[in-house]
């Protein structure tokens, strides 16, 4: 059982929660996450580590309310606890001196996209951020994500705050003013991450994305969250979840994640 | 004496019944068609049976003590081997190991040597409820710390043997749940889960510990363990990497491994969605690939899921099939449809991605392979559809590299098993390994017997070391 420390709501459906998890804690790294089972009858679900602190143990997690699991978890409290957590899963972000690197983050993948801000910055290299939401209500971390950034932009679909279009407006514009990076890291909805590696392929700027594949085991045994890297099959789980963005089948992960749409909305309806 | 040829057959489940529930198949013998059975046994002097079976119970003497129906005292003799009887009574190929070499054989029947120790094991765990007995032995406590890397057969036996000679032994599972293959793999319907987890309360009476959500290679690892005190390490984490053909369209969506599908199924329960959270396609036409027991069970659970039309499509003939004879069986009586001497070459989906047809290619047989199997051929020109909107690809595991890439120095095999020698040595010193991690896929006895082999073996170790 982990011991929920702090949990309140971020934005729109989006909530933060603290947890206690000192081993998940202690090996944590950006770029990984966290498999939870909040009851006895519940699915196994797989949730970035948006923030870890070794010193108290802790990882938090942040998350959207998108089924009947995110919402079971929105709703319980400080103080109670998730039946289970399982991680950290998943190959770390590979964090490096790259010199000029730029994240894009949609939505939710902001919260991924912070641990890896934070870890590039401390290791020196300029980093510049566009995160891009909905619209006003749904924005979160703009201050977070400011303090490991030097370089901020930030979108919303309908202009309600910051600049109105996507987060793939204002990366052409960099592009086009001849601002390129080493390396780009995209992590938000796959169609977001799709447009992003088809705006940087002409350049030959690196892109790398974290792919967020259905999963049910997370440990290489289902392959219920298999991806076309390439040409080739891989597990995002334990080849992943990171994977170079100009080689991904984005057209297959799309329609894999909506296999089960059917039965989510059977379970939501409910 | 009269000899009598026939064995006492085991009742089971109606066919038009069974295939409509999850419950168990073979019912089990009651104590009178035990004794019974029991006593078709010769006695003879050769027990070609101890040497049949891989963990070397003594059955001829069970099976003596259970027609004088001193029933603790048979069971009593089971367990001096066999920590899982009520596992290795119902999965344990029996008519390829005790059963194959029995005397009795010549004349008629094998004694039915697996469900007499079924038998045995579920009158032992009834009566251990009744009676609120521990099973606990009292040895001597060794303050030796011994950690073991996965619940499944090989774990939980070579946890059991440890715990049985002193050693402090916590036991590390990556699932929420215990009991590995038992849990995730076999379905209900041919291992009661209820059954798993009385054996494995048993072991927590012995005073194993048991860690869940803990994946050796990732939250901890081999080296960690190390530091945390552990003087040795099992490793039996199993081989749980699903193998696919890599032909077009495999990635449609409704196509399955074997191993996610029988995960959802028996592990999350999708059976029982939307009571359970977990879904499941449940398929009117399936399309299952292999010919193991994990494709057997795979079909039958696909039936038991609602499809109209099972398909099990196999390269090889009947002949050539790994799956058990008794499983075949079962599988031809509920209805499966043999599709021998085929192999699937695509996959086809409609427009959102979901499959809605293979495409097959006859087979035919020529020379024997490197498994002593007749390697089947394609047939050119042979080409034809089948419509299906699920498929279920079972044709085989190898062990997951999350161990052996977080572990300098753990030498691994070309497929990825771990190296180990007969006692279940690696190349790291401290660090055994046993069951499908070093062998491959292979079966429950094998992996315990590999367990219980490994738990002499850190013992040895254990003691040399001071």
């Amino acid at each position: 059982m982990f011991k929920i420390i702090d949990k309140y709501k971020l934005a729109s459906k989006t909530h933060y929660v603290l947890i206690e998890a000192p081993i998940i804690s202690a090996k944590a790294q950006p770029g990984q996450f966290v498999i939870v089972r909040i009851h006895q009858q519940g699915e196994r679900i797989p949730l970035t580590i948006a923030d870890f602190e070794r010193n108290q143990g802790t990882i938090a997690l942040v998350f959207q309310e998108v089924g009947k699991t995110t919402q079971l978890l929105a709703s319980l409290r400080k103080g109670d606890y998730l039946l289970d957590v399982l991680g950290p899963q998943g190959n770390p972000t590979e964090i490096a001196l790259y010199g000029k690197v730029i994240l894009v983050g949609g939505g939710i993948g902001v919260a991924a996209v912070f641990p890896i801000a934070r870890a590039l910055k401390e290791k020196g290299n300029v980093v510049t951020a566009i995160i891009g939401y909905r619209s006003k209500e749904y924005v979160f971390w703009e201050e977070k994500m400011r303090l490991v950034t030097d370089q901020l932009f930030i979108t919303t679909n309908d202009g309600s705050y910051g600049q109105k279009g996507f987060v793939t407006d204002i990366l052409k514009t960099l592009i086009a003013e001849d601002y390129k990076p080493s390396v780009i890291f995209a992590i938000g909805p796959a169609v977001m991450m799709k447009a992003v590696a088809e705006l940087t392929r002409p350049y030959n700027i690196k892109t790398i994305v974290s792919l967020n594949s259905l999963m049910v085991c997370a440990m290489g045994m289902c392959g219920a969250c298999r991806v076309e890297v390439g040409g080739k099959t891989y597990f995002t789980c334990m080849d992943g979840p990171d994977f170079d963005g100009h080689q991904v089948n984005f057209d297959l992960l799309i329609k894999r994640l909506d296999t089960y749409r059917e039965e989510e909305c059977y379970c939501c309806k409910k | 004496m009269e000899i009598k040829k026939k064995a006492v057959p085991m009742r089971q489940q109606p066919v038009v019944e069974r295939i409509k529930n999850f419950n168990e198949v073979p019912l089990g013998y009651n104590e009178q068609e035990a004794i019974e059975e029991a006593s078709r046994c010769l006695q003879c002097a050769k027990k070609p049976c101890v040497e049949g079976c891989p963990v070397h119970i003594d059955i001829p003497s069970f099976i003596k003590a259970l027609r004088q129906k001193e029933f603790q005292k048979a069971i009593d003799i089971i367990h001096e081997n066999d920590s899982l009887p009520c596992m290795t009574g119902r999965v344990c190929p029996q008519e390829e190991q005790c059963q194959a070499v029995c005397v009795m054989k010549k004349m008629g029947d094998p004694i039915s040597i697996g469900r007499l120790e079924r038998f045995l094991a579920d009158w032992d765990l009834a009566n251990r409820k009744k009676q609120k007995t521990a099973v606990l032995i009292s040895v001597p406590k060794k303050n030796k710390k011994v950690a073991v890397v996965g619940s499944g057969p090989a774990g939980l036996t070579c946890a059991a043997e440890l715990a049985k000679m002193g050693y402090e032994v916590t036991v590390f599972e990556g699932y929420h749940k215990l009991g590995g293959v038992l849990v995730y793999g076999i379905p209900e319907f041919r291992l009661p889960k209820a059954i798993v987890q009385a054996e494995i309360e048993k072991l927590a009476e012995l005073g194993v510990n048991f860690v869940t959500n803990a994946l050796i290679g990732r939250a901890l690892t081999i080296e960690d363990l190390f530091k945390e005190g552990f003087q040795a390490i099992f490793i039996g984490a199993g081989a749980g990497l699903p193998n696919f053909m890599g032909i077009p369209g495999e990635n449609l969506g409704g196509i399955y491994s074997a191993n996610e599908f029988l995960t959802r199924v028996n592990l999350m329960q999708a059976y029982k969605f939307p009571e359970y959270d977990t879904p499941v396609k449940r398929g009117k036409f399936v399309a299952v690939i292999g010919g193991g027991n994990v494709a057997m069970d795979s079909a039958r659970t696909a039936l038991r899921l609602g499809a109209e039309h099972v398909y099990l499509i196999y390269r090889r003939s009947e002949t050539e099939m790994p799956a058990r004879q008794e499983e075949i069986e079962r599988a031809k009586e509920e209805g499966i449809d043999f599709c021998l001497l085929t192999n699937p070459i695509r996959y086809l989906g409609n427009d959102s991605g979901m499959v809605r047809q293979v495409e097959c290619i006859k087979m035919k047989l020529g020379e024997p392979d490197a498994s002593g199997r007749r390697s089947p051929i394609p047939i050119a020109g042979s080409e034809f559809l089948l419509d299906v909107d699920e498929v279920i690809v079972a044709i085989g595991n190898t062990p997951n590299p999350i161990i052996s890439r977080t572990t300098p120095g753990l030498k691994v095999k070309k497929k990825g098993e771990i190296e180990a020698d007969e006692n279940g040595q690696t190349s790291l010193a401290g660090v055994f390994a046993g069951g499908d991690v070093v062998t491959g896929a292979a079966t429950v006895i094998t992996a315990m017997g590999a367990g219980r082999k490994a738990a002499k073996a850190i013992d040895l170790y254990l003691n040399s070391k001071k």
